[in-house]
């Protein structure tokens, strides 16, 4: 069957078993678009506002799901406004396929009209990229790219094809779903080291990231920390992945992670690290990190083994398989120490908390906000955030039912991801999706709610909005004497509730937690895309926080006002 | 310092923008290559990279990782120390009526070749391991270098294996 190259890529994304693709048409791939209108009963195009949106929600998409999720932009500006959301995708290892299209090959490398070499611009932020400038090559190369996509650790990868490939004809026959290559094994003989050296802990310390979060496997974690009595925390990405109800579960360590967790980290005398990376933002200062303790890395990427610390024991491979190994060959015991010892930093981080609520007076604080939120939200809610305080408070306060319920861009900590994320999610889910974001960042990208209104997309949108630009603010505090430069938005006056209701949306303004409560039930039982204008004060922090570069040692537990 | 030098080769696929992804990725991972060639090798459908560096272990061990990851990257391998080296240049020195014959006999001792010769500048053609080069460099400094290129070096381990076994 002779089909031309934009009837052969749309082919192929049925063909690979996609179903929604996120983008925005232009001049290089309207051919695209003419096959997609072709094929619209098997293949469903959302419109964003913008090619940033559409990366945003096809990243969005792939978290809330593990499906490969697909974004279109045409050349030129189109494919240079992907850049942001591959690069948010590529941070955080999510798979996704961006298609873009480049003017005629007899008009490359001639600074041509919205000419621009994406594979160039893309080459650091993909796992992978194609310039596909024969026809020959189209069809496979989209396998290809899927397949790369998925396989062993996932990333996004992009496919840039010129127009003229887009209009030639070729012989097309449709193929199976490309495989995702199967990941090695662990090496037994290092499955046998980490058995030994889990045995030998007296402090074990279970530690699950992003490479593990979409796993499920959290039941078979937390019978293996009762197995050999560990304590069980997580990185920023690892969120949701550990089912909320498990006492030995201390939450996210780090910069702003639980003051329980990050503790029983730092004193632990074995990590048992599945699926992280050790990011600064984890670790702090490296050379002060975990001095004291043995670290096993599960991890399908061999180059993470020793690149940010000094591991003991790195197992590259299915991690899956290494865990359940080593679960199944250590030695079941007792740690009344340690358990007593962490029973003691819970009721420390509990104190602290105490102390920072006990002096809250005000009518809406954060946490009164995630307490509506975690008494409210339906099963399977997907919890979506933007960059910032907010982010960090969903990370410490939201209680997740099960995985992939929490979508957030943990690695290039991407302002603007909200919305476009949500969208995608939304739209692969077809689960209540709440996005929880700040002035700052929706003010980035708020024209998705275009997106969302449109498109019947109902995202219920808890805006906390400080009226500054409160991360950067709460640095500034601390560590810049209070000289807040640049990041007081009072001054811009938008009303949140109008703009919603400009762009066909609901809109609710909320300053105490009676009104959010009662906005909050509302916004999910009506169906539509809601804003809740959630008003609180400039001056909130996250806490603990661990200073930038700092150890433990350096940890804040509280601020005076 | 000089034991910090290493020299890794590379096969790739022989594909228009590979070269572009191996040195795109030095760039983005902070690493610094002292010298790198390209061409093509035994098997068609493969290039081979030959790149020097220095660095410590730690940085050793990254760099052969990061680039085991690169997808257009087949094979990788940091070469022995007493890998066969060779490197060419050509090097254009001034040369007047006294200078000449020193600069014969230099050329003859390197077993060099003079490939070109004007009335006052001769162009020397020097191959050999790097330090042979370096030490011909020096030599020729004092008369007047007008202008030399060094092609970086290729290099094979001896024997008969092949980076494939």
């Amino acid at each position: 069957m002779k089909l031309t190259g934009a009837e052969i890529i749309i082919k192929t994304l049925i063909e690979q078993g996609v179903t929604d693709v996120f983008g925005y048409p232009g001049g290089q791939v309207i051919n695209i678009y003419d096959a997609l209108y072709k094929n619209s009963d098997q293949i469903n195009h959302i419109l964003t506002a913008h090619e940033q949106g559409a990366a945003h929600a096809a990243d969005g998409y792939s978290r809330a799901t593990g499906k490969v999720g697909v974004c279109i932009a045409t050349s030129g500006p189109g494919a240079t406004n992907l850049v942001t959301g591959i690069a948010t995708a590529m941070l955080d290892s999510i798979p996704m396929v961006a298609i873009t299209g480049n003017v005629p090959c007899s008009l490359i490398g001639k600074d041509s009209f919205q000419e621009i070499d994406i594979t160039g611009i893309t080459l650091p932020i993909t796992k992978h990229n194609y310039f596909v400038n024969r026809i020959e090559d189209l069809a496979d190369s989209i396998r290809e790219a899927f397949s790369i996509a998925k396989s062993g650790r996932p990333g996004p990868v992009l496919v840039d094809v010129p127009k003229d490939v887009q209009m030639a004809l070729y012989d097309y026959e449709p193929q199976d779903v490309a495989p995702k290559i199967p990941l090695p094994l662990g090496d037994e003989d290092k499955i046998a080291e980490a058995i030994k050296l889990v045995n030998e802990a007296k402090r074990p310390y279970i530690y699950i990231g992003g490479g593990a979060a979409g796993l499920g496997l959290g039941d078979e974690i937390i019978e293996l920390a009762n197995k050999i009595d560990a304590c069980i925390g997580c990185t920023f990405m690892g969120l949701s992945a550990i089912p909320d109800g498990c006492e030995r579960f201390l939450g996210m360590q780090g910069m702003h992670g639980h003051y329980a967790s990050s503790m029983a980290q730092n004193e632990a005398d074995l990590i048992i690290g599945v699926g992280v990376r050790f990011s600064d933002r984890a670790t702090g200062n490296v050379s002060k990190y975990a001095k004291n303790c043995k670290i096993i890395q599960l991890d399908p990427d061999f180059s993470e083994i020793n690149k940010n610390v000094k591991i003991d024991c790195g197992i590259v491979g299915d991690v899956e398989h290494s865990f359940m190994a080593i679960a199944s060959g250590c030695e079941a015991k007792k740690n009344p120490e340690w358990m007593e010892r962490v029973e003691a930093l819970k009721l420390d981080e509990e104190r602290f908390e105490n102390e920072i609520a006990e002096k809250s007076t005000a009518p809406l604080t954060p946490k009164k906000v995630f307490d509506v939120i975690n008494e409210c939200k339906p099963a399977n809610t997907v919890i979506v955030t933007d960059v910032g305080q907010h982010q960090m408070w969903t990370a410490q306060y939201v209680k997740f039912d099960s995985v992939r319920r929490f979508v957030s861009s943990g690695g290039l900590g991407t302002m603007g991801f909200g919305l476009g994320a949500a969208i995608g999610a939304r739209v692969a889910t077809g689960d209540t999706t709440v996005l929880i974001t700040g002035d700052g960042s929706f003010g980035m990208n708020l024209n998705e709610l275009a997106t969302a209104v449109s498109h019947n997309i109902p995202v219920v949108i808890v805006l906390m909005n400080n009226g500054v630009l409160g991360m950067v603010r709460q640095w500034q505090t601390l560590f810049f004497g209070a000289r807040y430069s640049n990041t007081v938005l009072g001054a811009r006056q938008t009303d949140f509730v109008k703009l919603a209701e400009a762009f066909g949306a609901l809109g609710f303004r909320v300053s105490t937690q009676e009104d959010f409560n009662k906005a909050f039930e509302e916004a999910l039982a009506s169906g539509k895309t809601v804003v809740i204008d959630t008003l609180i004060d400039k001056d909130e922090f996250v806490l603990p926080m661990l200073p930038p570069g700092g150890s433990i040692d350096d940890i804040i537990t509280n601020v005076k006002k | 310092m000089k034991d910090n030098k290493f020299v890794i080769a590379v096969y790739v696929d022989n594909k228009f923008g590979v070269l572009t992804r191996v040195t795109s990725m030095f760039t983005r991972r902070g690493f610094n290559i002292d010298a790198l060639t390209v061409g093509e090798t035994e098997r068609p459908e493969y290039s081979r990279i030959t790149i020097c560096l220095s660095g410590d272990g730690y940085a050793r061990e990254q760099l052969i990782n990061q680039l085991r990851k690169l997808y257009n990257v087949k094979k990788v391998d940091v070469l022995e120390q007493d890998c066969i080296k060779r490197e060419l240049m050509l090097l254009k020195v001034k040369y007047t009526k006294d200078s000449r014959a020193d600069i014969l006999a230099a050329t003859d001792v390197y077993r060099a070749k003079v490939i070109d010769y004007t009335t006052d500048e001769m162009c020397i053609e020097v191959t050999g391991d790097p330090t042979k080069i370096d030490a011909f460099i020096k030599l020729m400094i004092p008369f007047g270098i007008i202008e030399m290129c060094r092609t970086g070096i290729v290099a094979l381990e001896r024997g008969n294996t092949t980076l494939f076994d």
